[in-house]
């Protein structure tokens, strides 16, 4: 039964580090870049969204859509004007750009919205499901069903749209997609909202269990480690990577001394190094240099 | 009016000069070739008309209208599709796949007939539809680069190296598939070879380009006769008295 309980747990919070990785992962692999302030987009979202509902007070649902777009567009605005004049330094300048990002973020919202936490109210917040002892909230039932539908709208996106599938020409070879006639420099802005989008859905799903505060998106870096553990390029081995660090760290907080379970996604990241340096799903092909 | 004029054309790779002022134009329905040794500037050529790299001065003008200094993707719906040295399909998608990014520019109803054009005019990639590019063979590849190009619908393809690495049976079919799609779909073609025979077999017109200038340029059946030709690249040089007589004097392998 405990074992379980964990295991539900460990899922929910790890479809969240996964979603954050999932954001990592595609504009790495569009534009070869990291984004280190992802963590800081999902808390982002996560305000906009407390803002919606609880200072303005509009109907969840419409919150949940119009942060979705406000982010949407905040990610394609960032590429636009902040990173796309970094086309062509050199791959260190853009990364330090990015860690700045998150600080400028990170207190931008203190500044905005205080720093003391604050709670999403939603309208499943608080209920729970009883399955035979397996004792779990509405709140861990949205973020794994929540995430599962986005995982599959994503697949579904990428392997039928037209738009989706010029993202991973892009992302395979960028020189032969411009020869194509395709928009690349757009593309950038529509995989930083798509993946700006995403984060603001994981902030969303976590509020109502974790507190809305500034420094939320910390656990950007644990979904970092995820994102190696899948891969680094791969979209499922991101969800994956997230489950596992979730998982693990909700094991290691019950059965190991105090202290582990915050570690425990590094220790799985160096291990992951160690053993399969190219995490679990390798992208087949080296890429050509 | 030429299709494509190049004007006084200088490309730089940082601080090394790549092309040193080139001049050409280009008739519409020709197959123009460029010819020259490894390092010649062929490819910086037709990046800099692609829009890969923006010349440091010159003018690219297709019909009539200057494109130097626009984005790739620009000049490509413009009617201009570069196939790119050493096929770059894009190798986790599929065939179709790759054919449909061909086309992504595009907003009319024909996409669909023009795949089945495309497939029509290589056999090979219709069995192979439904793989990833990745698996096919590089003269597959080659295939699947021009049909890609070919869906775009321009107006002039420019055709890198098509023969590179293949063998000499592809080679001529890789020709032939050009010379036809000249004639049948009237595009124009701008070729890159090292292959000077093939080129010079299939093309128009010529341009022969040494250290980033033309130095020399007439129709491909003056070429084939000019005497610098028949000797640097085509390799026809009557071995003289002399030569003979020192391979006679050779008395070991080495």
């Amino acid at each position: 039964m405990e074992v379980l309980q964990l295991l539900v747990s460990g899922v929910s919070q790890g479809c969240v580090y996964g979603l954050i990785a999932l954001g990592f992962v595609l504009i790495y692999k569009a534009t070869e870049m990291v984004n280190f302030a992802q963590g800081e987009i999902m808390m982002l979202g996560a305000f906009v969204a407390f803002t919606f509902a609880n200072l303005l007070g509009w109907p969840f649902w419409m919150a949940v859509i119009m942060t979705l777009l406000v982010m949407a567009a905040f990610g394609a605005l960032t590429e636009r004007l902040i990173l796309r004049p970094m086309i062509g330094e050199p791959p260190f300048s853009v990364l330090m750009l990015t860690i700045g990002m998150g600080y400028v973020l990170r207190a931008g919202a203190g500044a905005i919205w205080g720093n003391e936490p604050r709670t999403l109210t939603t309208p499943y917040s608080g209920g729970i499901v009883d399955l035979g002892g397996v004792i779990i909230g509405y709140e861990n039932i949205v973020i794994i069903v929540g995430t599962a539908v986005l995982c599959l709208v994503l697949f579904l996106f990428f392997r039928y749209s037209r738009v989706g599938i010029a993202m991973q020409a892009t992302s395979q070879n960028q020189l032969a997609a411009y020869y194509m006639g395709i928009p690349v420099k757009r593309i950038y802005s529509l995989v930083w909202a798509l993946s700006a989008g995403i984060a603001a859905t994981a902030g969303i799903l976590v509020a109502p269990v974790a507190l809305v505060d500034p420094l939320m998106g910390f656990i950007g870096i644990k979904a970092f480690a995820a994102a190696i553990v899948g891969g680094f390029g791969s979209l499922p081995g991101a969800i994956l990577g997230g489950i596992i660090i979730g998982v693990v760290e909700q094991f290691a907080a019950l059965y190991l001394p105090p202290g582990f379970s915050e570690t425990s996604a590094y220790v799985i990241l160096l291990v992951m190094l160690l053993v399969r340096p190219e995490g679990l799903f390798a992208t087949m092909l080296q890429k050509k240099v | 009016m030429s299709l494509l004029t190049l004007s006084n054309i200088e490309t730089y790779y940082g601080p090394i000069m790549a092309i040193h002022g080139v001049s050409l134009s280009v008739e519409e329905g020709q197959i123009a070739i460029l010819l020259g040794a490894n390092g010649a500037g062929k490819t910086t050529v037709l990046k800099t008309i692609s829009g890969a790299m923006d010349p440091q001065k010159g003018k690219v003008l297709f019909e009539g209208q200057e494109i130097q200094g626009k984005d790739p993707d620009e000049v490509a719906r413009m009617g201009v599709a570069h196939v790119p040295e050493g096929r770059e399909v894009f190798p986790f998608l599929t065939v179709k796949e790759n054919l449909l990014m061909g086309a992504f520019s595009r907003r009319d109803g024909e996409v669909a007939s023009d795949i089945d054009m495309v497939l029509d005019y290589f056999p090979v990639l219709k069995e192979k539809a439904a793989q990833q590019a990745a698996f096919l063979s590089g003269g597959q590849q080659q295939m699947l680069a021009i049909g890609r190009a070919l869906m775009l619908r321009p107006r002039l393809m420019l055709l890198d190296e098509p023969s590179l690495g293949l063998s000499p049976r592809l080679v001529s079919e890789i020709a032939e598939i050009i010379k036809r799609l000249n004639e049948e779909q009237s595009v124009t073609m701008l070729l890159v070879e090292q292959n000077a025979r093939m080129a010079l077999d299939i093309g128009d017109y010529g341009f022969v380009l040494e250290v980033g200038r033309i130095v020399m340029e007439d129709t491909c059946d003056r070429l084939k006769d000019a005497e610098d030709i028949q000797e640097f690249y085509l390799g026809m040089k009557d071995e003289g008295v002399r030569g003979r007589r020192r391979w006679k004097q050779r008395k070991t392998w080495r």
